[in-house]
């Protein structure tokens, strides 16, 4: 199978790439790049003018569901989510039921991936921290990265207990993988709906401190400096956790962390509705906090853009707000809306963009490099950052709708990916 | 001019003519209330529903006998919100009953917003007659409603609200109506149950009783709930009687006559001392008689808003 996609332009920004050319696919390897070349009556040619071409984007935060909550959505859905969002690869979570704490279900999970689209979408599942996800245990970390998980997280609760956290950092980091930690401090954030603050107190809603955060991922950062090891926090959502890593950074820790794109999408008046599906966790937080957010993704100390796609069925979240789970899902806008209040604001820039939905989470998860260079398998994403459209969650690929952003009127729009031999064009 | 809204889910945002108007209305009920053949066909014919997912005697009765002298015909639905959660949604139940063809539901729930949620689940005209820690509009209304009768007005009084105000309903639609009608509020008690950006919504705060009774010219005293001890709010009842209680030795420390509300049921000498709350200042048994007529009135405006329109 040929593929030629002319006037690409290329943004590789780990070559430093930034060129408008044709590339020739042949069976999935890229053999071609160029300017001018000829159109071959066997290949499927495409024009992409206007249109970027980037290394294959990874989403590391994705609640995959499967196995357990298949009503919410299955690794088949979610990887056409993934494929509808422009990701060729993504990190699944490890709260499902069983956990991801046995190399079984590792392999269980890559094999159904594998089934999905011709295998179209990679997936690379963290494995829990510890057994059941109970905080107490080690789970058997090298069978699970032999079985090959990839990074580890207790993801929907923290580890709470600093030894155990102690232990985890030790242990994985001679692995060379990252501990993901979910931070939150559960006294401190029990029984709350939402963040802390004027809203909070405008609705009388239980709510959850900002500090309840921060408090975690200072102290986890205390433990990384002194264990010299590898972490990442979860969906920072306040400035008090973006100056934080600010300061790991420059101590030169190995830390990282990630924001999602309702994070810095959507403040804590969206609340005010009581739409259900303003409720996540961490809560949307503050302008304040937005402002510090888009600063972090700016300067770098922010590396990774990730969604937490959390689906939860219709009637799930059709209840009260104190009765409706937290999350929602986010693989099929979370370009549209980077790009949207992120590039089109002027905070980052598109290879900035890039760095983040590809080469970052790649880095940290150890994962090789995707280069967009002849001879190579080709792994790209392809978007259209000028393209303007309008949220419809009816078209969702994703078992459920649970967005927020349902109406949003959007820059940017995902034209395809290529993996895996693969093209998966819009439909 | 009707109400601008067809529901009272809550006191934010409502204009001041609306609760001038609710207020004004309640007066002529009020009167009616007096007389003796209490009742007025206005609402028949309407069929209203009390739907109490929290048990309380004195709301669900206030409502009931203010649906009843209107003439409407009244249905009670209580349930435990426990068995509830473990069987039928709320939006279930409540499209369950308006199958059944009612007009109007008055609404009791644990869950902050559920008012507004049943709005967007059934077409019923709703009524929040408490949403978990959120709103209580009609409280907030007789409140309002007896310190204009007791004191002829309520813009420029200085009136405080006493207690728990963190998890307290009524404070919150006390404060959004009071500041709405040009009253000072303020808010007094131990500094873990006043949220921390309480300020922001235009409040005084209080931390010492003594400094709020020298302010005041009206405290509202809240119901400390027993039930909270178990995340140490405060150290123990015995310290918040203390030091938070409205007693007679406090009250006449102050030159001024202080009028003293209380939204009941009362923890007779935990927040209020028996003599407080019987003495002449107190308005505990004026806001009774007050909730009906002005939960007349609310059901009057709602009930007869289309056809206003
Ligand atoms: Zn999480």
């Amino acid at each position: 199978m040929k593929y030629l996609f002319k006037n690409s332009h290329i943004i590789d920004p780990t070559t430093g790439k930034d060129t408008k050319v044709d590339i020739l696919i042949v069976d999935g390897i890229i053999e071609k790049i160029g300017n001018n070349l000829s159109i071959d009556i066997n290949s499927l040619t495409y024009d992409l003018s206007g249109k970027i071409v980037a290394p294959g984007f990874i989403d590391m935060h994705v609640h995959l569901r499967e196995p357990g909550y298949e009503y919410k959505e299955t690794i088949e859905t979610g990887c056409m989510a993934a494929a509808n969002g422009g990701f060729t690869a993504v990190c699944c979570m490890p709260n499902t039921n069983p956990p991801i704490d046995e190399a079984s279900i590792v392999r269980l999970i890559k094999q159904r991936a594998e089934n999905v689209l011709k295998g179209l979408v990679d997936i690379y599942p963290i494995a829990a921290i510890t057994k059941g996800r109970e905080g107490k245990e080690l789970a058997p970390m090298m069978e699970l990265v032999d079985a090959g998980a990839v990074g580890f997280s207790d993801d929907g609760s923290p580890v709470e207990n600093a030894e155990v956290m102690r232990r985890a950092l030790e242990y994985a980091s001679a692995l060379n993988k990252p501990i993901i930690q979910h931070p939150e401090e559960l006294d401190l954030a029990k029984g709350g709906l939402i963040n802390e603050g004027y809203v909070s107190t405008m609705l009388g809603m239980q709510a959850i401190p900002s500090i309840a955060e921060e408090i975690m991922i200072a102290r986890d950062l205390q433990l990384t400096e002194y264990f010299a090891a590898q972490y990442h926090a979860a969906h920072i959502s306040t400035a008090g956790s973006v100056e934080l890593i600010r300061m790991g950074k420059k101590k030169k820790l190995n830390v990282s962390c990630e924001v999602t794109p309702h994070h810095f999408s959507l403040d804590d008046n969206a609340v005010r509705s009581f739409d259900t599906n303003t409720k996540m966790n961490p809560p949307l937080r503050t302008r304040e906090d937005i402002e510090a957010l888009k600063e972090g993704l700016r300067d770098g100390t922010i590396d990774v853009i990730a969604t937490d796609h959390a689906p939860h069925s219709f009637d799930e979240k059709q209840v009260e707000f104190l009765f409706a789970p937290f999350g929602i899902v986010g693989l099929e806008t979370a370009v549209s809306l980077a790009s949207t209040e992120l590039v089109h604001k002027n905070i980052i820039s598109i290879s900035q963009l890039i760095e983040k939905f590809s080469i970052n989470p790649r880095r940290i998860l150890n994962l090789p490099p995707i280069l967009i260079n002849e001879g190579v398998r080709a792994n790209l994403t392809i978007f259209d950052p000028s393209i303007e459209w309008i949220v419809d969650i009816q078209k969702f690929k994703s078992k459920s709708k649970n967005s927020p952003f349902n109406g949003w009127k959007l820059k940017g729009k995902v034209f395809g990916i290529f993996n895996n031999g693969i093209f998966h064009p819009p439909e | 001019m009707p109400l601008a809204s067809r529901h009272l889910l809550g006191l934010e945002g409502v204009p001041k003519e609306d609760i001038q108007l609710i207020l004004d209305t309640a007066t002529s009920f009020r009167e009616i209330l007096e007389r003796p053949i209490k009742k007025v066909p206005t609402l028949q014919g309407m069929t209203i529903v009390n739907l109490f997912f929290e048990s309380s005697t004195r709301t669900r009765i206030s409502f009931e006998l203010a649906e009843r002298r209107l003439s409407a015909d009244v249905v009670n639905f209580s349930a435990d919100l426990s068995s509830v959660k473990k069987g039928e949604t709320l939006k279930d139940t409540a499209r369950n009953i308006e199958a059944m063809k009612i007009d109007m539901v008055v609404m009791r729930h644990a869950a902050v917003g559920a008012a507004h949620f049943l709005t967007r689940v059934i077409k019923a005209i709703i009524i929040n007659a408490g949403d978990g820690t959120h709103e209580h509009p009609t409280q907030a209304l007789l409140d309002m409603y007896s310190i204009r009768e007791k004191l002829g007005k309520i813009e420029g009084l200085n009136i405080c609200i006493v207690g728990d105000i963190s998890h307290s309903r009524v404070a919150l639609s006390n404060i959004y109506g009071l500041k709405t009608m040009g009253a000072n509020v303020a808010v007094c008690g131990p500094k873990t149950l006043i949220p921390r950006e309480i300020g922001k919504l235009g409040v005084k705060i209080f931390y010492s009783v003594d400094e709020a009774i020298k302010w005041a010219n009206v405290l509202n005293v809240l119901r400390i709930q027993l039930e909270r001890q178990d995340r140490a709010f405060f150290p123990s009842l015995r310290e918040y009687r203390q030091y938070f209680a409205i007693t007679k030795e406090r009250l006449d420390k102050s030159e001024k006559q202080i009028t003293i509300l209380h939204p009941g049921p009362i923890n007779r000498d935990v927040e209020l001392s028996a003599e407080v709350a019987d003495s002449e200042h107190s308005l505990i048994l004026q806001q009774v008689l007050n909730g009906v007529a002005v939960r007349m009135a609310v059901l009057y405006l709602l009930g007869t808003r289309s056809e206003s329109k």
